[in-house]
């Protein structure tokens, strides 16, 4: 019987740049780019694709990209219902599916931005230009469910996500007291993995506590170090079965599981809704979500070797260590202070490729990429012996998660 | 008209069906919850049915408008033309809802003043004749 178990064979990026600075091509040229170099990583001929997955309101749809890059047949095309960051594991669970189901042989889960071609995600979509005729201020009709949410929040100024994600990071610290500090040295670590790795964005730039405890405040308490950078740039995954996987050039990189979870009640998390339960308020909401993953692969968190956590802000990976059980809740600060983030010595060595803070925003999908070189031996902060990464989409909003295994 | 905190370029709210009494009750200074009929569960946003029975019978459960800050953050970054910086936005646990807290804003309110537990009550913004958001002062 053919053995149809899904693994990642191939990963490749478009250069990265501070966001806006990609404009001489278009954004689904650079998601062709990206999916070309993940293919020929793969060792695998583009005819074979028959499956692309994307995730959040991704502007460059399946069924033109399948187009573009001339697929015998576009069998799996795929994009997940979640808001922001949430879904990038997911469309990666998705394409698992797939293959794994026999809906597809090859599929390939992609992220492009080109925010100046677009908009600013950071900003929330907000001017500060004057209306040059304005009206009284008035309701005005939502066109979508989404925006019907968010309107009851953008009245109030509430449209940066660093202002609406340092919601519950200041309940967290209202707590457990959990300190600007602790966050702060969570972004020096990370700057520090980003050193080594010619891809990121800040790999030239380094950073110290004090740099941080300088930097302004956008959104107490996120000062600017708190914030992940805005970015260009694209990414690719290619995930396919064990049977296809055996005879391709590079070690395949087997998904042990993945999950997705949005808690009752939790909607777009507190980005939109004041109303999640108290007790997963000052959580990144996905500590039962965790506990069904290691279920699932028969894991528990001391058998991650490293982690790639999505981190939009420092908080939200704070909260993310306590809900994937790395420590007790409400302990995530000291977490930080023991030094375990770090790639060499820590405890559990995160983002070595630098995150969102420090190699690129590419809505996470950038750490699934990381994920695949650790267990390949490809990190430019390598960690010996790395048997299973855990990856984790955006926190504070509907989430998802994979855990890699080396075969 | 009321006293300013905010300019009228601020995003507007986005309304739909199920949001429209909500932002209805407010141009008439009414702070109201969702209320469903059948099992008098509150909930808020406002859904088309009640996420606890499935009734669709919705009835609006009048709020004394006091409250407290449940958490907060002070934003250094103007969203809107004419702001005035930092401003506040604050979670407020409201008395009386059965639990419901409101995203809001809390004005005549100094950063260093605010503090989680804090006890406030509404004040209603007229950004026009037809459109009043509530915000949050100490009180
Ligand atoms: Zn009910």
């Amino acid at each position: 019987m053919k053995e149809r178990k899904a693994h990642i064979v191939g990963v490749g990026e478009s250069p990265y740049t501070r966001w806006g600075k990609i404009g001489d091509i278009t954004e689904h040229a650079l998601a062709c780019q990206a999916i070309l170099k993940a293919v020929e990583d793969a060792g695998l001929q583009m005819e074979e694709v028959d499956g692309l997955a994307s995730f959040a309101e991704d502007r460059n749809e399946a069924i033109f990209l399948a187009a573009e890059l001339g697929l015998s047949e576009l069998r799996f095309g795929n994009m997940v219902w979640m808001p922001g960051g949430g879904g990038g594991c997911a469309a990666i669970s998705n394409a698992a599916m797939a293959v794994e189901s026999g809906q597809a042989e090859v599929v390939v889960v992609y992220r492009s931005l080109c925010q100046g071609q677009f908009y600013r995600f950071g900003a929330g979509g907000a001017s500060t230009e004057a209306p040059t005729d304005p009206e009284p201020p008035s309701l005005q009709q939502a066109n979508s469910l989404l925006l019907a949410s968010m309107g009851l929040a953008m009245p109030y100024g509430l449209l940066m996500a660093a202002a609406a994600y340092a919601l519950p990071t200041r309940r967290h610290m209202h707590l457990y007291g959990t300190t600007s500090e602790q966050l702060g040295l969570l972004a020096v670590t990370f700057r520090e993995h980003a050193s080594r790795n010619p891809r990121a964005v800040m790999g030239g730039r380094p950073l110290t506590l004090e740099d941080h405890q300088a930097s302004p405040m956008i959104a107490d308490p996120h000062r600017l170090y708190d914030c992940c950078l805005e970015s260009d740039g694209a990414c690719a995954v290619v995930i396919t079965t064990e049977d296809r996987a055996r005879d391709l050039a590079n070690r395949p990189v087997e998904i042990l599981a993945s999950e997705q979870g949005t808690p009752k009640g939790y909607a777009f998390g507190p980005f939109t809704n004041a109303n999640i339960s108290d007790e997963i308020y000052a959580t990144g909401g996905c500590e039962a979500m965790a506990k069904r993953l290691f279920g699932k692969a028969g894991l528990g968190p001391h058998d991650v070797d490293v982690a790639q956590f999505y981190d939009h802000f420092t908080g939200c990976v704070l909260m993310q260590l306590e809900d994937y059980g790395f420590c007790e809740r409400g302990e995530g600060g000291p977490f930080i202070e023991s030094g375990a983030l770090a790639w060499k010595g820590g405890a559990l060595p995160t983002n070595t490729h630098g995150g969102s803070l420090s190699e690129a925003y590419i809505h996470g999908l950038n750490h699934v990429v990381e994920g695949v070189r650790t267990l390949r031996g490809e990190s430019t902060s390598p960690v010996d012996g790395a048997e299973v990464c855990l990856v984790t989409s955006a926190a504070c909003v509907p989430s998802s998660a994979v855990l890699l295994g080396r075969k | 008209m009321s006293e300013r905190f905010f300019p009228d370029a601020m995003p507007p709210p986005l309304v739909d069906g199920t949001t429209l009494p909500w932002w209805q009750a407010a141009a008439e200074h009414r702070l109201v919850v969702q209320e469903c009929s059948q099992c008098s569960h509150t909930q808020f946003p406002p859904s088309p049915i009640c996420s606890e029975c499935h009734s669709p019978e919705r009835g609006w459960r009048a709020l004394s408008g006091l409250g407290k800050v449940y958490t907060y953050t002070v934003v250094y970054r103007p969203i809107a033309a004419g702001q005035t910086l930092p401003f506040i936005v604050a979670v407020i646990s409201l008395e009386g809802s059965g639990g419901v807290r409101l995203i809001s804003n809390l004005v005549k309110v100094s950063p260093e003043e605010i503090e989680i537990g804090m006890e406030v009550k509404v004040i209603w913004e007229d950004m026009s004749e037809t459109l009043s958001i509530p915000r949050f002062e100490r009180r």
